[in-house]
């Protein structure tokens, strides 16, 4: 094992198909148009010197270290801002060359501290480096004129130029007496991040890389991405878990186990500690961009909360029993057969978890299916895109984004609906501002005024700021002006669309309540901003729409989405670079999860559990009878509990009572069941309603594969061992084992092998293969054997595509005298899902807890102020929670997220759900908000339940 | 919440399917029920629809395409 080390050619790479052939140090080279001369050398293996250049942003040209020489040209331009061109010839070593260098090198050692062996950086250091590749060997000025070095000069004056280490950022330290002002830093921000927190202040040898302000780093806009502690040639930006272990000297690459963009990173070791993680430049998703969350959130992993010892207890109101996992399993395994004996075959069920790997949830619903003997498996899918699924799958015939991240790249016109990837989907949130930065148009569709409405450099051209739950309605409404102001591509819709379904679908969205004057009477989006976003959608170039839980998360989520699908074809923005609809999936691998068969009516790779041609595949693989008929879906699950005909669960990694809506409902269900087995890794809210608790292994400590947002399977590779002492996919096989399945997996692959082995789509993909790629965009087989980075490219993957209409109805969840104001939920940047990760690592310095945004017009009407205790209710139940007055929202629109158990956000999310897919409906509830002093009686309750049922007895060890 | 679930979804059912074409209506919510609703479900749909629950019309059209769940 060696560290991994990226090259970094100095400039970013030329996309021209135009080649360009010139002479560097007498060698011929050639390469796209555009490449810089330093980028031209480094591909030929020179290595100009530089310090202020790294391709991660664009040449600067500031620090007068690259120079070179070109026959015919004056002077000594730099060799990163002065593009290749035919015959040119490039000298990048000369005596010239070379005492300028010196001569520049001499004066940055001049203002720089020379403590190099007690450095952070000390191995991992340009400047130091760059200093031994011009031979610097003197610095003839001294150190003891005007510096940045000194806190106090030799006379013990205090030093006006020095200034302290700024360690406010819980993952990363600011020296500026290390900082050469290279502004990589700056540069990465902006180019790579897109936020804009960093300047440089002053002038001459005042300039200093500066937060917003001159603010610390944790006050300022800074987002904690890392792109600028990655990108910094010195330790002036530098991890602390560097400074504390120092460096790495193995790395593996691995993928990111938050959200659904699923990027690559390197993770460095040293040992089996893990010394920090960075963006891969390679990762085909990410593209050596991070976000706050995978670059620094893993100290979970380690965690004095996570449970390392299996544990069981007869009822809940027990104090847990740790026991060895033998006894653990056979107690499950005993439980669950009894119930079955007791109460049916289908009287048990379990969940596959989006945060474990395809393997591993490959393993659950085959547990469950072959070993229970019934279809009760769903997944948390349920609760966020199962709508997807639903309206892709009829439209367009795969329940699956389109296209891949790069795409964006190719895209005019981005409409966004229901999702805000700034915060949900950073990373690709920062792919498409540099792409609306170019000059890209946007058109946001969302109650609240999203980040993107207006920023940095970034201003949506429309922003809908519809009333939530009229999404139906609205999307309509687009497809209205299209097709009555002919802005549709008639052509494309001949050739791959059903001309009839069309027709009558235009006819349909033709009607005039579907026109923009009267949808604005519901929505209230003014009808001449409907228009507006439906002709430049239309008509302004490459159209690509990226929708969220926004869309999904109603009544009516299906509808929408199918909606959406038939924008896309009516416009023909379906089948190339650039267009497409692509859903924001928000977990590491709800897309696999999916993938891999976790619904209670689908065998892996979509197919129907009543094709019987589908479970004779897997009938002769796995030498059972399976049963045809679709099982219980999460609500239904919790329905049947309450009625006494569902008892034993098996839930890998996932977090129900908390996650899920209508909280008091989740709970009853929970406590009517007899048998609740829960496998992560700390005591999350379910676990309070738990029988059985199985530690499980973080994404660090297992082999596997995750599946992104873009249908892309990443390899996920072990760096340590389990601290559990397994990997989940073994937890799972040890309990098969104990249910008397003859289970005999030594390793992820031969689960892949299996999964290849009877699913079409995946049919060419094995861990060879993934190793060989880097990753793979399912369907990968003999009719696509590199992949599908675009579908539906030569036609619809059902054939014709699918118009379908879409009848706005709206959702019984209505305000009212009691109830005035709609609750809408969602994320925050630093903050993942039910927060068990993220409230367990230094993330919670920027969201410590749930808060209340909330319009200033109906905050004054109740007398709130910004920072108050407010009281949440709906007719579900009630919770308190801090009010944030804020403009972002829409005048009776409040808001909130849900990481934080304390607030218990679904307690007053109803379960009103979709019509086609029982998702629930968390972005519509009718809710009343009041000056509160205290936190609400569920709350006190809840509190002492959890407290109650987490209790544990440690035994000790005997003898 | 006091609404019958059983019959609160297949009327949601209902209410996406009146809106399409005619002939495809009836079929559509049956289809749709047969393909997600697992047997205990359906067993509970037909006694609901045999105690004359406040299904939408369309239902109850539709109930005779539903498959009828072996009896447990």
């Amino acid at each position: 094992m060696t560290l991994i080390q990226e090259i970094d050619y100095g400039t970013p790479a030329s996309k021209s198909d135009k080649t360009v052939t010139l002479t560097i140090d007498g060698r011929d080279i050639t390469v796209p148009e555009g490449t810089s001369i330093m980028r031209a050398a480094m591909e030929a293996g020179i290595e100009v010197p530089k310090l202020c250049a790294t391709d991660m942003v664009d040449a600067f040209g500031s620090c007068r270290l690259c120079l070179v020489e070109i026959e015919g040209r004056n002077g000594t331009p730099s060799s990163c801002t002065t593009p290749v061109a035919d015959g040119i010839k490039v000298k990048t070593q000369t005596q010239r060359l070379k005492d300028i260098r010196k001569g520049v090198m001499e004066l940055y050692i001049s203002d720089h501290p020379l403590d190099c062996l007690t450095c952070a950086a000390n191995g991992d250091c340009e400047l130091q480096d760059m200093a031994g590749a011009v031979g610097l060997r003197d610095v003839r000025y001294g150190y003891e004129g005007g510096n940045h070095v000194k806190a106090r000069d030799t006379s013990g004056d205090i030093n006006a130029m020095w200034m302290p280490k700024d360690e406010s950022n819980p993952y990363f330290t600011y020296d500026p007496s290390k900082c050469i002002v290279c502004s990589r830093c700056v540069r990465a921000c902006e180019e790579v991040q897109g936020t804009f927190a960093l300047t440089i202040e002053g002038r001459g040898f005042d300039s200093r890389v500066s937060p917003g302000m001159h603010e610390d780093f944790l006050s300022s806009e800074c987002v904690s991405c890392g792109a600028c502690v990655q990108a910094c040639p010195t330790a002036t930006l530098t991890e602390k878990s560097v400074i504390e272990i120092g460096q790495p000297e193995h790395s593996e690459i691995t993928t990111c186990a938050y959200c659904g963009v699923g990027c690559s990173f390197k993770a460095e070791m040293r040992g089996e500690e893990l010394v920090r993680m960075v963006p891969y430049k390679d990762g085909q998703a990410n593209r050596g961009h991070s976000c706050v969350k995978g670059r620094f959130a893993w100290g979970y992993a380690n965690h004095e909360d996570r449970i390392l010892s299996p544990m069981i207890r007869e009822t809940v109101s027990e104090p847990w029993r740790e026991v060895s996992w033998d006894e653990a399993l056979t107690f499950t395994a005993n439980k669950f057969k009894s119930i079955q004996d007791k109460y049916g075959r289908d009287s048990v069920g379990g969940i596959t978890s989006s945060r474990c790997t395809n393997e591993e949830t490959f393993l659950v619903q085959k547990l469950i299916r072959a070993g229970f003997g019934n279809n009760n498996v769903d997944t948390c899918a349920r609760v966020c895109h199962s709508p997807t699924g639903y309206g892709l799958g009829q439209t367009f015939g795969t329940s699956a984004g389109t296209q891949n991240f790069d795409s964006v790249e190719q895209t005019d016109v981005v409409m966004i609906i229901g999702a805000n990837p700034t915060d949900a989907h950073p990373v690709f949130g920062s792919r498409l501002k540099k792409r609306l930065r170019q000059g890209a148009k946007l058109i946001v569709l969302d109650p609240r005024k999203i980040e993107l409405v207006d920023t940095a450099h970034i201003k949506a051209d429309y922003h809908l700021p519809l009333r939530p739950g009229t999404n139906v309605a609205v999307v309509t409404s687009l497809a209205h002006v299209i097709v009555t102001e002919k802005l549709y591509d008639e052509a494309f819709i001949r050739e791959r669309c059903d001309w009839d379904e069309f027709e009558d679908w235009a006819e349909f969205v033709s009607e005039a309540r579907h026109s923009p004057e009267e949808v604005e009477k519901v929505s209230g989006v003014p009808a001449d901003l409907i228009r507006g976003a439906a002709r430049l959608y239309a008509k302004g170039g490459n159209g690509s729409i990226y929708y969220g839980l926004g869309v999904t998360e109603h009544s009516q989520g299906s509808t929408t989405v199918i909606a959406i699908a038939n924008l896309a074809m009516a416009t023909g923005n379906i089948g190339r670079e650039g267009v497409g609809v692509n859903p924001l999936r928000g977990q590491n691998n709800v897309q696999g999860s999916c993938d891999m068969g976790s619904f209670p009516h689908e065998l892996p790779g979509y197919r129907h559990i009543s094709d019987a041609n589908t479970r004779s595949i897997f009938e002769d693989l796995w030498g059972v009878q399976l049963n045809p008929e679709p099982g219980l879906r999460i609500p239904n699950m919790l329905d049947a509990a309450v009625e006494g005909t569902f008892k034993g669960i098996y839930i890998q990694g996932e977090d129900i009572l908390q996650s899920d809506p209508d909280t008091k409902h989740v709970a009853a269900g929970l406590a009517a069941m007899e048998c609740v087995v829960v496998q992560d890794l700390f005591l999350n809210e379910t676990a309070n309603y738990a029988h059985v608790f199985l530690p499980g292994s973080t994404f660090l400590e297992k082999d596997g594969t995750f599946t992104n947002a873009e249908r892309r399977i990443n390899m996920v590779s072990r760096v340590m061992t389990p601290k559990n002492g397994y990997a989940d996919w073994e937890v799972t096989q040890l309990l098969a084992q104990a249910m008397g399945l003859n289970w005999n997996y030594t390793h992820p692959s031969e689960i892949m092998a299996e999964i290849a082995a009877t699913t079409p789509s995946f049919a060419n993909v094995s861990y060879e293969f993934l190793r060989e790629k880097g990753s793979v965009q399912w369907p990968c087989n003999d009719a696509h054997p590199n992949g599908s980075p675009i579908m539906h490219v030569d036609g619809f993957v059902r054939g014709k595509g699918k118009f379908i209409r879409t009848e706005y109805v709206a959702t019984d969840e209505k305000t009212g005298p009691r109830f005035p104001l709609l609750l809408t939920t969602g994320r925050i940047l630093s903050q993942y899902n039910v927060g068990a990760q993220t409230r367990r690592t230094g993330n919670t310095a920027w969201h410590p807890e749930d808060v209340l945004e909330i319009h200033p017009h109906d905050a004054e009407n109740r007398g709130l102020k910004d920072g108050d205790w407010v009281r949440l209710a709906s007719r579900s139940g009630e919770t308190t929670l801090r009010a944030q007055v804020s403009e972002r929202m829409s005048p009776g629109v409040v808001y909130t997220t849900f990481h934080h158990p304390v607030t218990q956000a679904n307690v007053i999310t109803t379960d009103f759900s979709d019509w086609a897919t029982n998702c629930p409906e968390y972005k519509v509830t009718a809710v009343q908000v009041s000056p509160s002093n205290g936190p609400s009686e569920w709350q006190e309750e809840y509190e002492a339940q959890a407290r109650q049922s987490r209790r544990i007895v440690h035994v000790e060890p005997a003898e | 919440m006091s609404h019958d679930k059983i019959v609160y979804m297949a009327n949601q059912i209902a209410a996406f399917f009146n809106s399409q074409p005619e002939a495809q209506r009836a079929e559509g919510v049956a289809t749709h029920i047969n393909k997600f609703w697992e047997p205990r479900m359906r067993r509970q749909f037909f006694e609901k629809l045999e105690a004359g629950a406040a299904f939408d019309p369309l239902v109850v059209k539709a109930a005779e395409l539903v498959n009828r769940p072996e009896t447990a």
